[in-house]
C-alpha cells in the first residue's frame, strides 16, 4: 500500500470521527444551555474550547453568542474543525483512497458529504438543529457500519481502525480536559442539582448515558464517571478502550508486515503509563495533569505512526 | 427530410435495421417510467461520483456528464469496417512515431515538411533513439470519429497521448445493465466490461526487460481536482494496480519507486494521466508538481515504461493530423481505410486566405487546443465572434487549422418532448501492445445535448450515450 493511502485512510475517518463526537459535543452544549439559560455564555465558551475551535471564533467574533457559537462549530468555512469542513475533508481524503475503499464506505462517505453540503448550504436555525445532528450521528454510524460490514481485514483496515480510535482517544480526553473540575472530589461536590447536570452533560457528550447506568446504576458519582470515561474496558469511547484498540490494530500491521516501528511500543507504553491503573491513582496524580500528559503523548504517537509507515514522506 | 443523416430513423420515419430493437423498446415503455429511471441514473452516477471538475470554476464544483439512456447502436457490419480502418490508422501512428524518433524517413522521402516535426511544441527532442519496449509508443489511443451517412465515417482527431472517457463507457454500459436488464436479453450486444482487465494485460506487455515476475503497474494521475480524477481512481481500482501522484514517486537505484508502508517499491509500466511537460520538473517544465524528478533518465535508460511513451502527442497534433492520409499510406502500403476530414492548414498562405474568406462555414482549431476549448463553428459564430477569430487568425496563422462544418449524424436523445435528434461522435479505445490491437467494440458516445448544436464535448455541455455494438 502507498504511504499516501495509509495516511488518507488515517485522516479520512479521524475527520470522520470528529464529526461524529463534535455533533454530540453541540448536542450536549444545546441540552445544557436549554437547562442553564443565564450562564450560556459559560457553557457555549466550554463547547467551543473542548472543540479546540475557541481561539478561532474569538478571531472572527468578541463575544460569545449561542447561535455564533453553533454556527462556528456547525458549518462555519473559516475553521477547519466545523463538522462541515471536516466532512469535506474526509470526502477529500476518501476521495485520495477511493481504489482502497468498497464501493460500499466510497458512497456512504461521499453521500455523507453530499447531504452535509446541502443541509448547511445556509444557518441552520434552532429548530433544526437537533435533526441535523441527528443526520451527521446517523450518516457516521452508516460509514462505520459499511467499513465493519465490507472491508476485508487487511492494512487497509488496520489504518482505517487506528485513525478513529485515536481521534476518538483525543475526543475523550479533550472532554476531560475541559472538565476535569466538575469531577474532582471537592467539599462541595455532594450532588447538588447542578452538579448532576454537569455530569451528565459530561455523559452525554460521549454518547454514554446508558452505558453508564447499565454499569453504575442510576447514581451518578464523579470518580464513577472518570472510571466510566478513562478506565472502562467495554465503554467504546473510554480511553482504555481506544488504546487498547490502537495497540490491537498496530500488532495487526507488525504481523502483517513483519516489522513494527517506534509506534508499536510506544502505544504500549502509553498502555501502561496511563491506563494500567486505578482510578485513585489518577486522582492522586491530579486528573488535569494526567489528561494534559496523556494528550501530549498521544499525540507523539499519532506523529510516530505518520512517520514509521510514510504517510508524507 | 432533415439533412442530416440520422441512425435510428431513416427518412420515411421508419426504424434502421440494428434499432428495431430499440425503436420497439421505447414504444412499448411507460414514459414516465423512463424519466424516473433517467432521474435515478443520474443519482446513481452523483453518489459514485462520477463527475468531473471543471477547469477554471471553483474547486468544488464537480459536475455529472448528462447520461442519455438511449442507447447508440452501431451493426456488426459497420463495426468490422471502422475496426479494420482503425486498427491501420494506430498501426500508421506508431511506425511514424518510431520513424520520426529514428531515421525520419517521411521526412527524408518528402511527405511531410521537416519543420513540421522539428519545429512542433509537441516534438520532444529528448526521445530521439530512444525505443520503447516492444516499439509501442501509443499503449491507449481514443481515435474520434464522426458519421456523415450510412457509409460516410470521418476520423476527426487521433487522441494519442492521454485519451480519457473510457470510464463513461464502461459506467453507461453498467448503468443501462442495471436499470433495463431486458433490453440485453433481447439483443445480443457485445461486452464492454473486460476493458480493464485487457488494459492491465496491454500495459504488463509492454514492460521493460528489468522488470523481474509480475510486472508492477501504477496510474499516475495529477490528483483529486483533475478534471478526470474519478476515471484515474476507476481504473486503478478495475486493474487491481496503486493510483500514484508525482509525490509518492521518487528515483532509487536507476528505479522509478513508490512510496509505500514498507518502503519504496520499483514501478515496472506507468500508465501516465499526466502530460509530457508535467511529466518530469528536471527534464521539462521546471515549476511541475505533479511529476517525477529524473523519470525520463529512467525511461531513456529501459528502466520503466511510460504509457503512452512520452512525445507522442505529435502523432495527433492538429497540423500533423492533415497529414495523416499520406502517413497511413506512407507506413502500410494500403490506401486509408477510414478518411480523413479536408483540412486547411492556416500557416500555408493560399489555404489561409481561403479560410479569411469563408470563415462562416468553417470549423476553426487551435493546433493544439483540446475540449473544445479556443474553437470556431462558423455557420454558429456571432459576426463579432468571427471578426474577433480573423484577427487571432492574423496574427498567429500557423495556430489554426480549418475544416469544413461536418453533418454530423444524430441519433435521439430522450428529451422532455419524447425522443428528438440530437449530433453525436464516437470514441472507440484501442490498446496497443506487442501482442497486437485491441479494439474494445463500443466506445464513448458524446453528443451534443442542445437542439442543432455540433460541439459534444462535456466541458461545453455534451452528454453520453451507452454505445452498443451488435454481435453479427
Amino acid at each position: 500500500m502507498l504511504g499516501k493511502t495509509a495516511g488518507g485512510l488515517f485522516w479520512m475517518s479521524r475527520y470522520l470521527e470528529r464529526a461524529e463526537n463534535t455533533a454530540r459535543l453541540l448536542e450536549s452544549g444545546q441540552r445544557m444551555a436549554l437547562t442553564r439559560t443565564k450562564n450560556s455564555a459559560e457553557e457555549w465558551g466550554s463547547v467551543l474550547k473542548t472543540a479546540g475551535v475557541l481561539d478561532g471564533y474569538h478571531a472572527k467574533y468578541d463575544d460569545i453568542t449561542k447561535d455564533n457559537a453553533v454556527d462556528w462549530v456547525l458549518r462555519d468555512a473559516d475553521n477547519p474543525s466545523s463538522i462541515k469542513s471536516v466532512i469535506k475533508q474526509a470526502r477529500d481524503n476518501a476521495r485520495l483512497v477511493r481504489t482502497a475503499l468498497t464501493h460500499d464506505v466510497w458512497s456512504a462517505v461521499n453521500a455523507t458529504w453530499m447531504q452535509i453540503d446541502e443541509v448547511m448550504k445556509r444557518r441552520v436555525n434552532e429548530r433544526d438543529l437537533p435533526a441535523t445532528l441527528e443526520l451527521i450521528r446517523q450518516q457516521a454510524a452508516l460509514v462505520r457500519g459499511a467499513t465493519l460490514g465490507t472491508m476485508l481485514r487487511n492494512d487497509i483496515f488496520d489504518f482505517t481502525r487506528i485513525g478513529t480510535f485515536v481521534e476518538r482517544a483525543d475526543n475523550t480526553g479533550r472532554i476531560l480536559d475541559v472538565k476535569y473540575y466538575v469531577l474532582l472530589p471537592t467539599a462541595f461536590s455532594v450532588g447538588s442539582s447542578l452538579d448532576n447536570i454537569q455530569w451528565e452533560s459530561i455523559l452525554r457528550s460521549v454518547g454514554a448515558g446508558g452505558g453508564y447506568r447499565m454499569t453504575h446504576g442510576e447514581k451518578t458519582r464523579p470518580s464513577d464517571i472518570a472510571q466510566f470515561l478513562i478506565l472502562d474496558q467495554r465503554m467504546p469511547r473510554s480511553l482504555h478502550f481506544c488504546c487498547r484498540k490502537i495497540q490491537e490494530n498496530l500488532s495487526y500491521l507488525k504481523k502483517d508486515y513483519g516489522f513494527a516501528g517506534p509506534s508499536g511500543e510506544a502505544s504500549n507504553a502509553l498502555y501502561e503509563k496511563y491506563l494500567d491503573q486505578k482510578i485513585s491513582d489518577i486522582f492522586e496524580i491530579g486528573l488535569h495533569e494526567y489528561i494534559q500528559d496523556f494528550l501530549a503523548d498521544l499525540g507523539n504517537l499519532s506523529r510516530q505512526i505518520e512517520i514509521d509507515y510514510r504517510f508524507y514522506e | 427530410m432533415s439533412e442530416y443523416f440520422d441512425e435510428m430513423f431513416n427518412g420515411d420515419g421508419s426504424l434502421r435495421g440494428p434499432y428495431e430493437e430499440i425503436g420497439r423498446w421505447f414504444n412499448a415503455e411507460d414514459v414516465s417510467r423512463l424519466r424516473a429511471k433517467q432521474r435515478e441514473a443520474e443519482k446513481v452516477f452523483r453518489l459514485t461520483g462520477i463527475t468531473f471538475n471543471v477547469y477554471g470554476k471553483a474547486e468544488a464544483e464537480e459536475r455529472l456528464i448528462p447520461f442519455d439512456i438511449v442507447p447508440r447502436v452501431i451493426s456488426a457490419r459497420e463495426w468490422q469496417r471502422l475496426e479494420r480502418g482503425i486498427e491501420q490508422r494506430v498501426r500508421a501512428i506508431n511506425a511514424f512515431l518510431h520513424d520520426i524518433y529514428h531515421r525520419q524517413e517521411i521526412v527524408r522521402a518528402g511527405r511531410v515538411p521537416a519543420e513540421m516535426i522539428a519545429g512542433n511544441e509537441a516534438f520532444l527532442p529528448q526521445m530521439l533513439g530512444v525505443s520503447p519496449p516492444g516499439q509501442v509508443y501509443t499503449h491507449i489511443v481514443g481515435v474520434d470519429l464522426v458519421r456523415t451517412g450510412p457509409d460516410e465515417f470521418f476520423v476527426l482527431e487521433d487522441n494519442a497521448r492521454t485519451p480519457s472517457g473510457v470510464s463513461y463507457m464502461l459506467e453507461n454500459r453498467e448503468t443501462m445493465l442495471k436499470m433495463f436488464p431486458e433490453l440485453f436479453s433481447a439483443t445480443n450486444v457485445r461486452n464492454v466490461s473486460d476493458y480493464p482487465r485487457n488494459l492491465r494485460r496491454s500495459l504488463a506487455a509492454c514492460a521493460p526487460a528489468c522488470a523481474d515476475g509480475e510486472p508492477t503497474v501504477a496510474v499516475l494521475t495529477p490528483g483529486i481536482y483533475n478534471s478526470a480524477y474519478y476515471e484515474h481512481a476507476f481504473l486503478a481500482d478495475q486493474m487491481a494496480v496503486e493510483l500514484v501522484e508525482g509525490h509518492d514517486l521518487r528515483v532509487v537505484d536507476g528505479r522509478v519507486c513508490m512510496r509505500t508502508t514498507r518502503g519504496y517499491k520499483p514501478i515496472d509500466v506507468l500508465y501516465r494521466r499526466v502530460d509530457d511537460d508535467f511529466l518530469d520538473p528536471l527534464n521539462f517544465n521546471p515549476d511541475s508538481a505533479l511529476g517525477v524528478p529524473g523519470i525520463l533518465d529512467v525511461y531513456r535508460a529501459g528502466g520503466v515504461t511510460i504509457a503512452n511513451a512520452p512525445g507522442t502527442g505529435i502523432a495527433d497534433d492538429k497540423a500533423i493530423y492533415s497529414y495523416m492520409p499520406e502517413i497511413v499510406e506512407f507506413y502500410t502500403g494500403e490506401k486509408p481505410l477510414l478518411q480523413n476530414c479536408p483540412t486547411w492548414r492556416c500557416s500555408d498562405p493560399v489555404s489561409l486566405s481561403y479560410v479569411m474568406d469563408n470563415l462562416s462555414e468553417l470549423v476553426v482549431k487551435e493546433v493544439h487546443g483540446s475540449g473544445g476549448y479556443g474553437m470556431l463553428i462558423g455557420p454558429t459564430a456571432s459576426k463579432k465572434e468571427i471578426s474577433a477569430f480573423r484577427d487571432k487568425l492574423k496574427a498567429r496563422p500557423a495556430n489554426y487549422i480549418a475544416q469544413p462544418t461536418l453533418s454530423l449524424s444524430t441519433v435521439p436523445i430522450f428529451a422532455r418532448s419524447g425522443l428528438a435528434p440530437r449530433h453525436v461522435d464516437l470514441r472507440p479505445f484501442v490498446l496497443v501492445s506487442p501482442d497486437g490491437i485491441k479494439i474494445t467494440p463500443g466506445g464513448l458516445t458524446r453528443v451534443a445535448l442542445k437542439k442543432g448544436s455540433l460541439v459534444v464535448n462535456s466541458s461545453q455541455g455534451g452528454g453520453t450515450k451507452d454505445t452498443w455494438v451488435l454481435e453479427d
